[in-house]
């Protein structure tokens, strides 16, 4: 949940010099006179730990995917075998995945373009209903601003899966939603919401993941210089125009860290998918991923699809990654 | 009503009634859902009068008698707990460590950093079953396997916490500090520490809270129903075999992390005070998390 607001700062570019602690031997020499000097190691032994732990437990565990991916299988009870020297990789998982979503009869495919086609529009869904709201609370909220900002992070506290129940409880053939439409005579007997709706589906990512698009949004409308706006409407531009030429502008980053972070736990996502519709109609590759995990046997497609999962992501991780290590180098001039 | 339109400084009416739209929104299907954990009758979409029945009234499938149910809560729990004791620490040395050190080193292990706090959970899952399964295979599906991941995917959020927080300490009141003959350690225990408390509290109740309500690592890494905690019991129930039991679960699930928010916010408020005024302290909270 820490947005664009709270990045880490990054080694200073090259020829900052930046606050230097006492380094070296000409260092140790000039906090001699000081009194104490830190040695060499000082520093670096703090990040040992963590260094061991993400080295073991996030770049060891990809190497074992790549294996699998990778790796051969076993021929009796089809289990995949981890081939550990990449000299043998064999690439046959690929190509049975290739066929499996590009070949005749591919039934992978659709869900890759389901996939991609909700989470466009659950974004953009969120986009449009959160900034408004995130406009609202940083604009015109004034005193009432800690509240709404309460309220706004409430839904965090509560447990995704709780959230997901209360739509499972609404939407039943016999739930609220439905027994409201019937009686206000909108529809004429009760909509099967949860019998594999892509609207549904949509609707249900838009509602789980909208609080970090909120805050995100939030962390970069209340940066905008609240002059620069007021300089506009001194100098004659309506409301509208202010917005456009003015706010929107300055917000742009916020937008893209907003998108950013919406969308990629949103691919990844299969749960909501799970509780809210269930069928294979509405499947995306996050229930492929986690079919796969479940049905023996499949271990080695499940790696492949995470690989390419990887991939296909690598664009805006890396995007967002650096976009959070600029905004560090500017707030730490 | 034309004037009106016209109107430069109008209020955002429509805007207002946006927000409210949106609160009613997000926070109404969970207060239903809050509300029929009291019902009396099987239904969670028809009310039939009030009841603490699916807390510990029904002898048989309320959350009090139902042994299944109290494990899950206690298991998620303990998860919290322990995932909060191991990360917090390791996130706040490697954050000094990473912060002050300034390596290529360094930057290279501050992008791993990033990249686990980005990377869609799923992956990261997948990835440590297959670890477990296949190469560390001393390490048993279940508590320790989930721990370990838990603690590989929220070390970021104390990493980034303490780092911001880091930046806008600075370094001089360590050195003043060291040329007035303390110690690096000193310096760091009496004067670092101290500065960084709010950071490293803000972050230990982000990743608990986070960690209640943790479902993919969890589910992948757990090893039998011994080990499945309120989130998976919830997904596997949802739709299958639900009874208001359910949303009593999720109730006291979210009491309980609303509890620790509450606290939190408390405590920070404690933590910085004198350093911001009373009305930012809820921002100041908030931008942390």
């Amino acid at each position: 949940m820490a947005t664009s607001e709270a990045p880490p700062r990054p080694a200073p570019p090259p020829g900052d010099p930046g606050p230097k602690l006492p380094h070296g031997r000409g260092a140790r020499r000039a906090s001699a006179r000081a009194g104490a000097w830190r040695p060499r190691w000082f520093w670096p032994a703090f990040a040992v730990p963590g260094m061991v732990w993400l080295v073991v437990l996030f770049l060891l565990p990809f190497y074992v995917v790549l294996s699998i991916a990778f790796g051969a299988v076993d021929p009796l009870f089809r289990t995949p075998v981890p081939v550990w020297n990449p000299v043998q990789w064999n690439p046959f998982q690929f190509q049975l995945l290739f066929d499996r979503v590009f070949g005749p009869g591919g039934f992978l495919g659709p869900a890759f373009v389901r996939t991609f086609l909700y989470v466009v529009a659950a974004s953009a869904l969120c986009l449009l209903l959160a900034y408004p709201v995130a406009y609202y609370v940083t604009r015109y909220a004034g005193r009432r601003k800690g509240l709404l900002l309460v309220a706004l992070l409430a839904p965090f506290w509560v447990s995704y899966m709780m959230r997901m129940l209360a739509w499972v409880n609404l939407l039943e053939n016999d739930g609220m939603v439905n027994r409201l439409l019937v009686s206000t005579r909108l529809l004429a007997e009760p909509f099967p919401w949860l019998a594999g709706q892509p609207v549904t589906v949509t609707l249900g990512l838009v509602y789980g993941y909208i609080p970090y698009m909120v805050l995100a949004l939030y962390a970069g409308l209340d940066r905008v210089d609240q002059r620069l706006l007021e300089a506009a409407r001194d100098l004659g531009a309506s409301r509208r125009r202010t917005f456009v030429l003015v706010t929107l502008p300055l917000s742009r980053q916020a937008i893209l860290a907003g998108l950013v972070v919406t969308a990629l736990p949103m691919f990844g996502d299969y749960f909501t998918n799970d509780l809210l519709s269930g069928s294979p109609r509405t499947s995306m590759v996050g229930n492929l991923i986690n079919d796969a995990i479940g049905s023996p046997g499949q271990g080695g497609q499940a790696a492949a699809l995470v690989l390419v999962m990887m991939v296909l992501l690598a664009v805006p991780m890396l995007g967002y990654i650096r976009s959070t290590g600029r905004a560090a180098r500017d707030a730490g001039r | 009503m034309r004037r009106w339109l016209t109107d430069p400084w109008r209020k955002p009416r429509l805007l207002e009634a946006l927000v409210w739209g949106y609160l009613a929104w997000s926070v109404l299907p969970v207060a239903i859902a809050v509300w029929f954990s009291f019902n009396s009758g099987r239904s969670r979409s028809s009310w039939q009068g009030f009841s603490l029945r699916w807390y510990w009234e029904d002898p048989v499938l309320s959350v009090w008698h139902d042994p299944d149910l109290q494990r899950a809560l206690l298991h998620s729990l303990r998860l919290a707990v322990l995932t909060t004791l191991v990360a917090v620490p390791l996130g706040v040395a490697f954050a000094i460590g990473l912060d002050r050190w300034r390596g290529r080193l360094a930057a290279g292990f501050n992008f791993q950093m990033l990249l686990s706090f980005v990377l869609p959970e799923i992956i990261l899952a997948v990835a440590l079953l297959f670890l477990f399964t296949n190469l560390l295979k001393a390490v048993q599906l279940g508590t320790t396997a989930q721990l370990l991941g838990l603690v590989t995917f929220q070390l970021s959020y104390p990493v980034i916490i303490c780092r911001a927080r880091l930046l806008s300490i600075g370094n001089e009141y360590e050195e003043a500090a060291m040329d007035l003959g303390a110690s690096p350690v000193k310096a760091l225990r009496h004067v670092l520490l101290p500065l960084l408390s709010p950071a490293i509290f803000a972050s230990a109740v982000l990743v608990f809270a986070d960690v209640i309500d943790d479902f993919v690592l969890v589910r992948y890494l757990s090893a039998d129903a011994a080990s499945e905690p309120m989130s998976v019991k919830i997904y596997n129930s949802a739709r299958s075999s639900p009874t208001p039991a359910l949303n009593a679960l999720a109730t006291i699930m979210l009491f309980s992390s609303l509890l620790a928010i509450a606290l939190g916010f408390l405590v920070y408020r404690r933590l910085t005070r004198g350093e911001r005024s009373q009305e930012s302290t809820v921002e100041g909270f908030a931008a942390q998390i």
